[in-house]
């Protein structure tokens, strides 16, 4: 019945229809309800199946242990804080609505999801409802089909956003992305950054004292708690490690962004897409060679400077390393396209985070900025690699 | 008579030495932070330009083509010489702000390539008039910028409080990337993309088209 009804109006949406000018927005929905008429028949040379709109919303779901980790986590430590601070309830909107589902208690799972979705989907809806709008609005325009990149680049730049963050800022943010880092050059597949970090590295820059900084990672107004890797740049690893053990930043009861703190539950999304080869691991073992060979490196240095001394397994489950590599590192637009090109991309992105963490003062967290670096230089990349193996073949061949 | 006024109007809009040629950036990123020391590297640049087409127009006819460059320079680095003396004299405080930017003015590629390639080949009246017109379109994009940069960066215009910023107890949150080079870029890369979409004759041959919607039966 929904599929007469969606050809009756069919027409409309063609050029010269009443509606041509959201053709885009037909198609989108038409082809999330139904399977898209123009699918492969015959055998063909495309040798799976699988299109845009299907990865798109795998990585969606891989998202989904990260999410509900992330929720619990901002509501377990903002009502750690809350208790012991003394303070009863919060104040405004927010309070009325855990009010009404859920009290307080730091041991219940319900009351910290509850409180952790009361920050964590006013983010994430301001960042879709913006996005999805842009992503209309150029498609419109352009007349290119509405993407599901959106809605992967909308759930990880809400991931990765400090709980604190005003809304305002989450909408600026993401339209900075989507229109700066994606659109003007054309969508999905042109882009030659992410999107995602894009909006969020415009925050970072503009906004640093709402991005970073010791005040901005629990939910609770007025309290200040260094993160793990600030802890560890200005008083050392051994100091780190008593505030809390490597198990618990492994499992990620501790603070940061809303999606980066849980190792644990990334990794569960991670498997998803490397079962589904939709990261690809090439990407991810270049980031970890590459962080755990120049840490150890380091290791061996005798400076003032504590970071050095952090052995790498620490450098893995701290800061935004694990959702970077897994969720960030591997978006297949803007990572390098060739095998061996992505080992480098990998190992250079491992390479540059763990410099920007040790060797640069300014920056505690480098996952951020060493996955753009890395972005930049993934054609140049796959340009060498390319070459090489033209090189190779031109040899073989005399 | 009309040809005058093109000479003079057309490096505005129609010929912008930023926005179209994509000349002088260095500079627009680096000096657009504030509006008033931006309008003085414009007036600074506006002067050595026009001067030096002027006196490079002058003697045209005598410069051996295989030395032209280092005479154009000899010439446009007196100039900036100059100006960077006077600017000393007259408005020290903003003279240290331009700092190096001031005598950078002698790479400025807007000031180079007028003077290769117009002055070189007009009399010295036109050349003057060329390069008040591209110092004018140089300024125009720098105030835009740095009326935006100022804004929202600092929230004051000219140094005026425009937006009171939350530091001294105001409401403004000021977007500390406006105040970095980088959003320059950004801006001015906005401000080429609303001009090309006013004068659609700017826009640059495109490399493919995206082709149009079509139904599965069409294509099949």
């Amino acid at each position: 019945m929904l599929r007469k009804l969606f050809d009756k109006y069919e027409p409309h949406f063609h050029d010269g229809g009443k509606w041509d000018k959201f053709y885009a927005l037909y198609e989108a929905v038409d082809t999330a309800l139904f399977k898209p008429a123009d699918t492969t028949k015959n055998s063909s040379h495309v040798r799976d199946s699988i299109d845009l709109k299907r990865v798109m919303i795998t990585v969606w779901i891989a998202t989904f242990p990260v999410i509900f980790f992330g929720m619990w986590n901002v509501g377990f430590q903002a009502n750690t804080i809350m208790a012991e601070m003394g303070m009863v309830s919060q104040e405004g909107l927010r309070g009325m609505f855990i009010g009404l589902l859920a009290g307080y208690d730091a041991g219940s799972i319900w009351d910290n999801i509850i409180h952790g979705a009361a920050y964590f989907l006013p983010i994430y809806i301001t960042t879709f409802v913006v996005g999805i709008f842009w992503e209309v609005l150029f498609a419109s325009i352009r007349g290119h089909e509405v993407n599901e990149g959106a809605f992967v680049t909308t759930i990880l730049f809400a991931l990765c956003c400090p709980p604190d963050l005003p809304l305002w800022m989450v909408a600026f943010g993401i339209s900075f992305g989507i229109v700066i880092g994606k659109e003007v050059f054309g969508g999905t597949g042109k882009n030659f950054l992410n999107p995602a970090l894009t909006g969020r590295v415009f925050l970072y820059f503009a906004y640093p004292a709402y991005m970073s900084g010791d005040a901005v990672w629990t939910a609770v107004d007025g309290y200040t708690g260094a993160t793990m890797l600030s802890v560890a740049a200005t008083e050392g690893v051994v100091a780190m490690s008593q505030g809390a053990t490597w198990l618990q930043s492994f499992f990620g009861t501790i603070q940061g962004s809303i999606g980066e703190t849980s190792t644990l539950a990334i990794l569960m999304g991670g498997a998803l897409l490397l079962a589904t080869k939709i990261a690809s691991w090439r990407i991810i073992t270049g980031v970890l060679v590459g962080s755990a060979l120049l840490s150890s490196l380091f290791n061996t240095i005798d400076s003032t400077n504590p970071m050095f001394a952090m052995p790498f397994y620490w450098h893995w489950v701290i800061g935004g390393f694990a959702f970077g590599a897994i969720f960030m590192a591997t978006d297949p637009v803007s990572a390098a396209m060739t095998n061996n090109g992505k080992f480098w991309y990998g190992i250079l992105i491992g390479v540059m985070v763990i410099l920007i963490r040790v060797v640069n003062p300014a920056f505690p967290e480098g996952m951020m900025l060493a996955i753009l670096f890395a972005n930049l230089f993934a054609p140049l990349i796959d340009h060498f690699v390319v070459n090489a193996n033209i090189k190779r073949r031109l040899a073989r061949g005399q | 008579m009309a040809n005058i006024k093109d000479t003079l109007l057309e490096p505005i809009v129609v010929n912008n030495p930023i926005a179209l040629q994509i000349l002088g950036i260095c500079s627009a990123l680096a000096v657009t932070s504030s509006m008033k020391v931006s309008f003085v590297m414009c007036l600074a640049l506006t002067v050595v330009c026009a001067f030096s087409n002027f006196f490079v127009s002058l003697i045209r006819h005598h410069i051996p083509g295989s030395i032209r460059i280092i005479v154009q320079m000899i010439i446009i680095a007196s100039l900036v010489i100059v100006v960077d003396q006077v600017l000393k004299a007259v408005a020290y405080d903003v003279s240290k702000q331009l700092s190096v930017f001031v005598g950078l003015i002698i790479t400025n590629c807007i000031v180079m390539g007028r003077a290769e390639a117009f002055a070189m080949k007009n009399p010295p009246i036109p050349s003057f008039l060329d390069g008040i017109g591209n110092g004018l379109g140089y300024s125009v994009i720098l105030m835009i910028v740095a009326f935006f940069r100022e804004l929202f960066g600092a929230g004051t215009l000219w140094g005026v409080v425009v937006l009171p910023v939350e530091t001294n107890g105001g409401w403004y949150v000021a977007n500390g990337m406006m105040l970095m080079p980088p959003s320059a870029f950004v801006l001015i890369g906005l401000l080429i993309w609303g001009l090309r979409s006013w004068k659609k004759t700017q826009v640059e041959k495109a490399d493919f088209k995206i082709t149009k919607n079509s139904q599965p039966s069409e294509v099949i």
